[in-house]
């Protein structure tokens, strides 16, 4: 294999892996925010217990998300070094900034929140657990302005010819405000919130399967349920206002998605199929008008397809379709579970309905697997260009790395991301097998509540 | 020297990698010292002094990095693209350190103990060696192209010279994380420690001295730079006298004094070597005309603005922030339940 194709599996991998981690710790800061809101408000000791649990998965999940996530920003230097000459004026200050705005926030108040039970007054481990939640919410917002520059790029001119071209800030806030970093990032934090109310639904189904903490997990579906369903619900808005701003600044991203290989009037919309790319066709179930509709909320209009594009610059179809749909397909069956899920939560129905607890366990597979579908069609859909419209991505490769160098960083990452996964599951696993420490029940130290002791607190 | 936005940057980053070494250096060398000590009580007391503050810490290289991306991009890439291998290696360092903290205790086996005592061990010595390795390389020059590529080879990165500070840097930062530990613990494990900081400031000193010598000898451009301005003298006579006030104040029984000189060691350090560098980035050799520097290495002055807006408000809150942290873990670290 030649060494684009090796970087770009690398890159992939590396990406892909990582990306299991930071939208876990962006919806369990959600989380553990409303859980210590609740702790704090009612000073009932399950919500401690609840805030305990949960801290002690999220810090698993962080640790991850911090080890694998400094790969990544090595990596745009050693496999992507002609791309990072050409955007690090722009690119390079949206991850400086998120460095000193997001990162530092984030772990330094983790410490707090991890470790500081003891050491500091209920109301300033909320403070902390606030702001370990919003630091994560801030990275989500920088490394998506980053993303979103390389889609549509804003706010730059380009100096310099040949190897020395590169793109230069103009404005700023142009740049941060791309046509497409908005409606990306509120899809990106909403697919986040959804990974981590699903993980304590899924949890939370499980005891309640297994009869175990029964109180600790319906309260767990109190909370996540609710979240789940919002959270989905807006995710479909987001997705829709997503899929708009594709088709007016990526035509070809659009097309690729629905794989429609003809400009037409009154385009269908596939809801499941494949892509047929020999006769340049789709084959599936599909209804009239509605893509035309969806796109530009007129069943008559004409959506471009791939024959406006030019050969070289049209993005891998069938790919694009099969994650596209995929993510979208998951999308809706998640906005269903939750929605059923609220339904027989607030009929107070949820234990006697088994098969839907087992739903609810497998839903956290759910918003896990459309996050990496979701960024696989955003990234893949933007190709051949690295930059769109401004770098192809064989030409940001590094010009001094070897493929059998990157062939032996790709084996040894594989490697060693194989292991940390199968760690991380068997940890998870653990935890969530040894459940809610009783302990947690009462709290002590400078948690501890004076009138606890006559049984009574406020629900 | 003028004080233009390019130079600024060039401090400003200079001093990421500083705050980078003064923190994350007493964790690399908690990590190198881990295997010193068998009792499972004392490496969980050795991983809890820096448990709340190693992946803050960790931010410093993050941001570090990410400010060169930003302000000297053609360096960043160059560099990183360059020494592909090594920053691999590297990586693979700091996430064994990062996962084995927060793995190893989760379970009570042996095996399991061991095996991530190991990786933490192993994943701290090599990230400073590799640290090191590449500082070497960055004092000692590397083969520049007129493209500004890095135009070596990765064997050739592990020269005698770099690999010298490498050692160099390990036994820094298992000084440094040995004076942190006497500093959070108590007891027994407080007075090993101590006897590792002194033993390590021994190792330290010879080694340092070493390179000194090596720099002078086979390292001709910093040494012309010395011989040109022999006031900078005073900056390694200030280095001297920090190491040789740590263990006064041990002996005084400060342990933070001591920690707070160790600090100053590295500042000066770095601050002779940023000095010496100045204003080269990559120092290339044999041809020193293909060398990157501050200017030609830059991002536009637009964006060197931007940014220094940017930490300008990110900066101060940041350290604020940071320091309250320290304070509300300060004192002798106890394990408790939410520990390591």
């Amino acid at each position: 294999m030649d060494v684009l194709t090796l970087s770009r599996i690398q890159f992939a991998l590396t990406i892909g892996f990582h990306y299991i981690y930071p939208p876990l710790s962006i919806g369990l800061g959600l989380m553990l925010v409303i859980i210590e809101a609740c702790w704090l408000k009612t000073k009932n000791p399950v919500y401690h217990q609840m805030a305990k649990f949960w801290t002690n998965v999220f810090a698993l999940t962080f640790a991850l998300g911090v080890a694998t996530g400094i790969v990544m920003e090595f990596e745009f230097g050693t496999n992507w070094a002609t791309y990072s000459r050409f955007v690090g004026d722009i690119f390079g200050s949206a991850l400086a900034a998120e460095g000193i705005f997001a990162f530092f926030l984030e772990a330094g108040f983790l410490a707090v929140l991890l470790f500081g039970w003891d050491k500091v007054s209920p109301k300033l481990h909320f403070f902390a657990t606030c702001m370990v939640c919003l630091g994560a919410h801030f990275s989500a917002v920088w490394i998506t302005v980053a993303n979103s520059f390389m889609q549509t790029p804003a706010g730059y001119h380009i100096v310099n010819q040949g190897l020395r071209a590169r793109a230069e800030v103009t404005n700023f806030w142009q740049m941060v405000m791309s046509p497409s970093s908005g409606n990306r990032l509120f899809h990106t934090l909403c697919g986040a919130w959804m990974s981590g109310a699903f993980l304590v639904v899924s949890v939370s189904a499980f005891y309640l399967l297994k009869k175990k903490h029964e109180d600790f997990a319906r309260r767990c579906l109190q909370i996540g349920l609710p979240v789940a369903l919002i959270a989905s619900a807006v995710q479909g808005i987001s997705g829709d206002m997503s899929a708009r701003q594709v088709a007016k600044y990526q035509p070809a991203k659009l097309a690729a998605f629905e794989g429609l290989f003809n400009t037409e009037s009154n385009a269908p919309l596939v809801i499941v199929g494949y892509v047929n790319e020999r006769d340049h066709k789709v084959e599936g179930l599909e209804v009239p008008d509605l893509l035309s509709f969806l796109t530009y909320h007129n069943p008559h209009a004409t959506v471009e397809g791939l024959d406006a594009i030019p050969p070289e610059d049209r993005p891998p179809v069938a790919a694009c379709f099969l994650f596209f749909h995929g993510m979208v397909g998951i999308g809706v069956l998640l906005l269903l579970v939750s929605a059923i899920g609220c339904y027989f939560l607030r009929r107070n129905k949820l234990a006697d309905n088994r098969w839907f607890l087992w739903i609810l366990v497998f839903s956290v597979l759910g918003p896990e697997i459309a996050n990496q579908l979701g960024w696989f069609a955003a990234e893949v859909g933007r190709q051949p260009w690295i930059v769109y419209g401004l770098m192809r991505t064989p030409a940001g490769l590094s010009a001094v790395v070897r493929a059998n160098t990157v062939l032996t960083s790709l084996v040894l990452f594989t490697f060693i991301y194989f292991l940390l996964f199968a760690v991380f599951i068997y940890l998870l696993n653990h935890k969530i097998q040894t459940g809610p420490h009783p302990d947690d029940l009462e709290p002590h130290g400078k948690l501890a509540i004076p009138h606890l002791t006559t049984g009574e607190y406020v629900i | 020297m003028s004080f233009d936005l390019n130079t600024i940057w060039f401090v400003l980053v200079g001093v990421l990698f500083t705050g980078y070494a003064m923190l994350d250096g007493f964790d690399l060398g908690i990590g190198a010292l881990h295997l010193f000590t068998q009792k499972d009580e004392e490496r969980r007391l050795m991983l809890n002094a820096i448990g709340p503050v190693w992946d803050g810490n960790e931010v410093w290289l993050v941001v570090g990095g990410g400010a060169l991306f930003a302000a000297f991009p053609n360096c960043y890439a160059t560099v990183f693209s360059g020494f592909y291998m090594a920053f691999v290696l590297l990586l693979f360092a700091l996430i064994f350190r990062a996962v084995a903290i927060e793995f190893r205790s989760k379970q009570p086996m042996y095996w399991w103990r061991q095996m991530w005592d190991i990786g933490f061990a192993a994943g701290s010595v090599l990230s400073a060696l590799l640290i090191g390795v590449a500082m070497g390389n960055i004092a000692q020059g590397v083969p520049i192209d007129a493209n500004g590529e890095f135009a070596g080879t990765f064997l050739g990165l592990l020269q005698p010279y770099p690999l010298l500070l490498g050692i160099t840097t390990a036994a820094l930062f298992m000084m440094h994380g040995a004076i942190y530990g006497a500093m959070k613990t108590e007891g027994e494990l407080h007075d090993k420690l101590r006897r590792f900081a002194m033993n390590s400031i021994i190792f330290f000193v010879i080694c340092a001295a070493t390179t000194t010598m090596a720099t002078l000898l086979y390292v001709p451009h910093m040494a012309e730079r010395v011989k040109d301005h022999p006031w900078l003298f005073s900056i390694a006579l200030a280095n001297m006298l920090a190491i040789a006030n740590i263990p006064r104040e041990f002996n005084r029984s400060n342990d933070f004094l001591a920690f707070m000189s160790s600090c100053a060691t590295m500042a000066t350090l770095m601050l002779l070597f940023g000095i010496n560098q100045y204003p080269y980035l990559v120092y290339s050799v044999p041809n020193p005309e293909n060398s990157l520097d501050i200017y030609n290495a830059a991002s536009s002055q637009k964006t060197l603005t931007i940014m220094l807006i940017i930490a300008g408000i990110g900066v101060p809150i940041v350290l604020a922030y940071t320091a309250c942290i320290y304070w509300i873990f300060r004192g002798k670290v106890k394990l408790g339940k939410s520990s390591y």
